[in-house]
């Protein structure tokens, strides 16, 4: 008996309202203005056109809302969060509504007293992100002179104020051979969590694709090394946790990303657009503004969270596929970004017709690199909005 | 490290890294943390919701008990949880 026949004996769901869980994850990307210019941001490369910002009362009416269907953890992100200047009242009035509060910052514009201050408006984490683990790659990645040495002194003072510490380290071509001194860095910082993620190519790291793509040699001997330093510093009693994300383009099955379009993620953009993860923007389909409409119209109505939720939209190999449940075909955006069609299978998958795309890739990380990056600046997004 | 059984005597408390509370949209507790939530089944919530750094386990032991005089054996189920708790980094002792 095939567990594959199953998708054919179930009824027919003739305009079913595809079911979907609720937004336990609300990430409020408060702002797209940043000190930095990480090549790797997953920022819309058109930012520049997207200026408008909601106001103080308008993100508390997202959060108050959005904690009545059910989100209880919420992500200041950006852009860098810290240039907002109501950052210290967004964070009280979300904590007051009892979600979890995390910070994501690149630190680069905090300081003790703003660290004391998130706190006491009730602060529970504070996730500090690196470029590399010495000062002169992260600097050079993070298109500032001063970023690195203000990071580790911010580190040391997250910790020093009691806070739980996850340091997120994106990792690409030109940090990932780093990867013993970034852990050792981690170590001696005491983080509770440590994200060696890789680049998401999306957004900017899209653009960047090939300076940033390691090669299939440095990422086994990376996840090699982590496995090592896990091991050894589990057996020493250090409960520090080590992820280490992949990049899915060294996979054969696509991610099941997002854990399913519109399941459990609720982004919103510094201008109220509504996403079901931080990357949709790209996609050719119309999304929902929190200015026009209630998150629960967004969340349980709108066509734009409906749009790639159960298994209608989906075309071959994936219709007939075993395992679309698993992964609903991969990443949307992916299959846009690659195929221009975003009903496609992920090209990850290695059933897609298109997975050589995904094979070239991995041929050209093989290359030497030569190009600079096109660094995330005001600039160069402007090239973009003219794209 | 992990193993060594919990005594009623120890007092547990919860560590910083995790946040409890009750929450509406699920019908139980949780515990948050950075990024994620755990969602506590009802015994597991009657303990956590007792343990403040303050009451021994003996303490949280006969206040469930009080609570629910019908339920055998809840001693053993306690502290097995406990330990569980404690593998997991929920709780120090």
């Amino acid at each position: 008996m095939s567990n594959a026949g199953s998708a054919c004996n179930g009824q027919p769901s003739l305009n079913a309202v595809p079911t979907h869980g609720q937004p336990l994850w609300l990430l409020a990307e408060l702002t797209y203005k940043c000190p930095l210019q990480c090549p790797y941001c997953a920022n819309p490369t058109n930012f520049a056109s997207k200026t408008d910002e909601l106001t103080t009362a308008e993100w508390v009416d997202v959060f108050t809302q959005a904690r009545e269907l059910g989100a209880a953890q919420l992500g200041f992100s950006g852009g860098e969060p810290l240039v907002r200047q109501d950052l210290v009242e967004l964070i009280s009035e979300a904590r007051q509504l009892g979600y979890y509060t995390n910070l994501i910052t690149s630190g680069v514009g905090l300081n003790e007293h703003k660290i004391a201050d998130f706190r006491t408006a009730g602060l529970d984490h504070i996730q500090v992100s690196f470029q590399a683990a010495d000062p002169e790659v992260n600097n050079l990645l993070a298109g500032s002179k001063k970023a690195f040495a203000q990071k580790l002194k911010m580190a040391r003072e997250v910790k020093a104020q009691g806070y739980p510490m996850v340091l997120n380290f994106v990792t690409h071509r030109h940090n990932i051979d780093q990867i013993d001194r970034i852990i050792e860095l981690c170590v001696e910082l005491e983080a509770d969590y440590v994200e060696l993620a890789t680049c998401q190519y999306y957004g900017w790291a899209y653009e960047n694709r090939n300076n940033l793509l390691p090669t299939r040699a440095q990422l086994e001997r990376a996840e090699r090394i982590t496995n090592e330093y896990r091991d050894r510093l589990a057996a020493a009693g250090n409960p520090i946790k080590i992820i280490f994300v992949t990049p899915d383009y060294y996979e054969e099955r696509p991610k099941g990303c997002m854990n399913g379009w519109g399941q459990v993620f609720l982004t919103v953009t510094p201008d109220g657009t509504a996403l079901p993860c931080h990357s949709a923007r790209m996609l050719p389909v119309e999304f929902p503004n929190v200015k026009e409409q209630s998150i629960e119209q967004i969340w349980n109505r709108s066509n734009g969270f409906n749009h790639f939720r159960g298994y209608e939209w989906m075309k071959e190999p994936c219709v007939s596929c075993d395992e679309k449940e698993k992964d609903f075909g991969g990443c949307r955006c992916q299959a846009f970004m690659l195929t221009g069609d975003a009903n496609n299978a992920d090209p990850v998958c290695s059933k897609s017709p298109h997975h050589g795309l995904i094979l070239q890739a991995r041929e050209a990380a093989e290359l030497p690199v030569h190009d600079e990056p096109i660094y995330r600046n005001e600039r160069n997004s402007r090239v973009f909005c003219k794209g | 490290m992990s193993g060594a059984e919990i005594t009623p005597d120890q007092t547990p408390v919860l560590n910083r890294m995790f946040r409890f509370q009750w929450e509406k949209a699920q019908d139980s507790y949780v515990l948050l943390y950075p990024e994620g939530m755990v969602k506590l089944n009802g015994p597991a919530g009657e303990v956590l919701a007792l343990v403040n750094g303050q009451r021994t386990a003996a303490d949280i032991i006969q206040t469930l008990q009080a609570k629910f005089p019908d339920a055998d054996g809840i001693e053993r189920d306690i502290l097995d949880f406990l330990g569980d708790a404690r593998e997991q980094r929920w709780i120090s002792l």
